[in-house]
């Protein structure tokens, strides 16, 4: 088994900076996405199973080595990352674009696993469309899969109220919740060999990329303005009986006239 | 295979591009590239051939090319249905979608998808709806992605509209996007605001991001339609509107779908009785609670309420609760009217995942817990006494 795993550098923290000027972010360091660290672990289980390869593949500034770093550390095996000033300000269409060159360029493989959203842009956009880029199938939300073999995978997917066992042939791409595992710890021996592995960067030149899909470019959607939210005014401490605070709430609840 | 042409004077049976391609189609047979019928035309095949010996005759990719904005008119909306039903987000975009139709001047128009359900069609002009593009089908029956992405797409490009919202749901979060990329248009997710530009008439669409820490602002100038998915439950539901005139047009499908996934079973989930994204009153519980057998306390107040379940992560972690009743940055994110949090401290993440509710109350023994801090009301004191004796007070007051 192949397995392509999507990775994304997240700021390490929910305080970001924005360009007042582009109104794109200021990266500084950071953290593998979290739903990207579950689609990283199945990815490294399967393979501990079935035998094989789990490649990771990420687009970001050059410092987002650091992380596909850390995702070999965890238990990849090889890490690509797409970098280039071209690819920067991409939207959803342009960055699944762009990662679904790369793993073209990557070559054969069996199943793409992505986590479900990045936690800055919360999208879940890039998932479903590099599948859609390579033209392959997919299944959003996986919670669990059930079968994995040659050329077959059986997945349950988690809906509102319900889940669905879905099956679809290999190649596919998932997308997965945090529910699917518990990520392990790195292991000393595979940061050893993290630290040693050169991790190959690949720019617009490397793949085979149409320029003007990519980046700021190709992306059709534009930020033209961010702001705050306006910051929720601190509210009312009852005190007194719980009794007589609970049929405080209940009357103040009503004369909102929201029950 | 057709689409794609080895040229035999240039191959040399090197194999790189068996190497190359993604889906095992390239054999090499002979000493020459043989492409099989499950290539799908990718063409990773051909800058990997140093003999330049592969070439594709046609792309069948969409290629984003910059299209005319003209005769793209009309604000459309998905009308989601599960089981004859439809979800509640459609009334919010029916009332959402009118308001920006009339402001453009536009009709507002619905897509129903589905098996026997012209019956929601109706239901659909009642609220407000213009036209109701319907697709009835036996393989429309079950949402797919591969079906209903390619059925919505192939509607747009016939229709055209200039605005496609859908709600944010498990639905419409995970086949839009697909039906973006096909149709290589803008897609902004989880709108908590729409507007129309008064000058460029472009759609503004506002969402959070960052776990609601930052807003922004996006719009999509040269390509159509102008997509988004929304926020359940932020938007102002549609009211019914009296004798309102409509039109159904059924539309047949083009062929039938090429569905690459198959759903074996739906298994609902039998502790989750109101679906947590969509419910009114959402009551929380967390570590607080000291024991998972009081979230029991959490349920009969919910229950009282007609509310939902919700759960901090740190409850959640511990096997208290199943993950589908997560609230928070790696869980749900809900927008009820009332959100109760119970013994839950506010980590940042949790509030993440429900500080757009419209009244947030927090129970805490702890004063300066975090949550106070966005609460409306908050009653400090230990959460085992606090709750019974708010269902007791809500029962008395609401029966």
């Amino acid at each position: 088994m192949h397995i392509i795993v999507c990775i994304k550098q997240v700021p390490s923290t929910t305080q970001v900076k924005i360009d007042p000027v582009t109104h794109t972010l200021i990266r500084e360091g950071g953290i593998i996405n979290p739903f990207d660290t579950y689609a990283l672990e199945e990815g490294v289980r399967i393979r501990e199973r079935m035998g094989g390869k789990v490649t990771v593949i990420s687009m970001g500034p050059p410092p987002a080595v650091e992380s596909l770093r850390e995702a070999i550390s965890l238990g990849a095996d090889e890490a690509v990352l797409l970098s280039d000033p071209a690819f920067a300000g991409a939207d959803t269409l342009a960055t699944s674009y762009t990662l679904s060159r790369g793993i073209r360029k990557i070559g054969q493989f069996d199943l793409i696993i992505c986590g479900k959203q990045a936690m800055d842009g919360d999208t879940a956009q890039v998932g479903p469309g590099i599948a859609e880029h390579l033209n392959i199938p997919f299944v959003t939300w996986v919670r669990k899969i059930e079968e994995i073999r040659e050329g077959y995978i059986r997945v349950q997917r988690l809906m509102e109220d319900s889940y669905e066992v879905i099956e679809m042939s290999l190649p596919a791409l998932i997308t997965v919740v945090k529910e699917i595992n518990v990520p392990r710890l790195p292991s000393l021996k595979a940061m050893l060999r993290a630290k040693k592995m050169s991790l190959p960067i690949w720019t617009a030149n490397d793949l085979d990329v149409d320029r003007s899909r990519v980046g700021l470019n190709g992306s059709p959607t534009k930020v033209i303005q961010t702001f705050t939210p306006p910051i929720r005014g601190k509210g009312e401490i009852l005190t007194g009986p719980v009794k007589e605070s609970a049929k405080v709430l209940v009357e103040k609840l009503r004369e909102r006239k929201i029950l | 295979m057709e689409g794609i042409q080895v040229i035999t004077e240039k191959c040399i049976g090197c194999k790189l591009c068996v190497e190359a391609c993604p889906y095992r189609a390239v054999e090499v047979i002979n000493k020459l590239a043989v492409i099989k019928e499950n290539c799908n035309l990718c063409g990773a095949c051909v800058p990997a051939c140093k003999y330049q010996a592969i070439i594709i005759t046609a792309r069948k990719e969409a290629v984003a090319e910059k299209i005319v904005l003209e005769g793209y008119q009309g604000v459309w909306i998905f009308a989601e249905q599960r089981q004859g039903k439809l979800s509640g987000v459609v009334y919010e975009l029916l009332g959402e979608g009118k308001k920006l139709a009339r402001y453009l001047g536009e009709q507002l128009n619905a897509v129903l998808l589905g098996n026997r359900v012209r019956e929601l069609a109706s239901e659909l002009i009642a609220y407000g709806a213009d036209k109701v593009y319907l697709v009835e089908a036996p393989e429309l029956e079950q949402f797919q992605d591969d079906s209903y992405a390619q059925v919505v797409a192939n509607l747009i490009q016939r229709y055209r509209p200039s605005i496609f919202l859908s709600g944010a749901t498990s639905i419409g979060r995970s086949f839009i996007p697909k039906v973006a990329v096909i149709l290589g248009t803008g897609l902004t997710a989880d709108c908590t605001s729409l507007e129309i530009d008064s000058k460029t008439r472009l759609l503004l669409q506002t969402r959070p991001a960052f776990g609601g820490n930052i807003m922004a602002t996006i719009i999509c100038p040269q390509y159509r339609p102008q997509m988004a998915t929304v926020r359940p439950k932020v938007m102002k539901r549609a009211t019914k509107v009296e004798r309102h005139q409509g039109e159904i047009i059924p539309v047949m499908m083009d062929g039938k779908p090429n569905i690459r996934t198959r759903i074996l079973e739906v298994i609902k989930m039998v502790e989750e009785t109101i679906n947590l994204a969509e419910a009114d009153i959402v009551v929380s519980g967390g570590r607080g609670l000291g024991d998972p057998k009081n979230f029991q306390l959490v349920e009969d107040l919910a229950k009282i309420l007609g509310g939902a379940v919700g759960a901090s992560r740190a409850a959640v972690d511990a096997g208290w609760i199943s993950y589908s009743h997560q609230v928070g940055q790696t869980g749900k994110t809900v927008c009820p009217k009332i959100y109760i949090a119970c013994g839950i401290s506010g980590a940042i993440q949790h509030l993440a995942g429900m500080q757009s509710s419209e009244v947030i109350v927090a129970i805490n023994k702890d004063p300066d817990a975090p949550i106070f801090q966005i609460a409306d009301y908050g009653i400090v004191g230990d959460v085992l006494k606090v709750l019974p004796a708010l269902t007791e007070e809500f029962k008395k007051s609401l029966y």
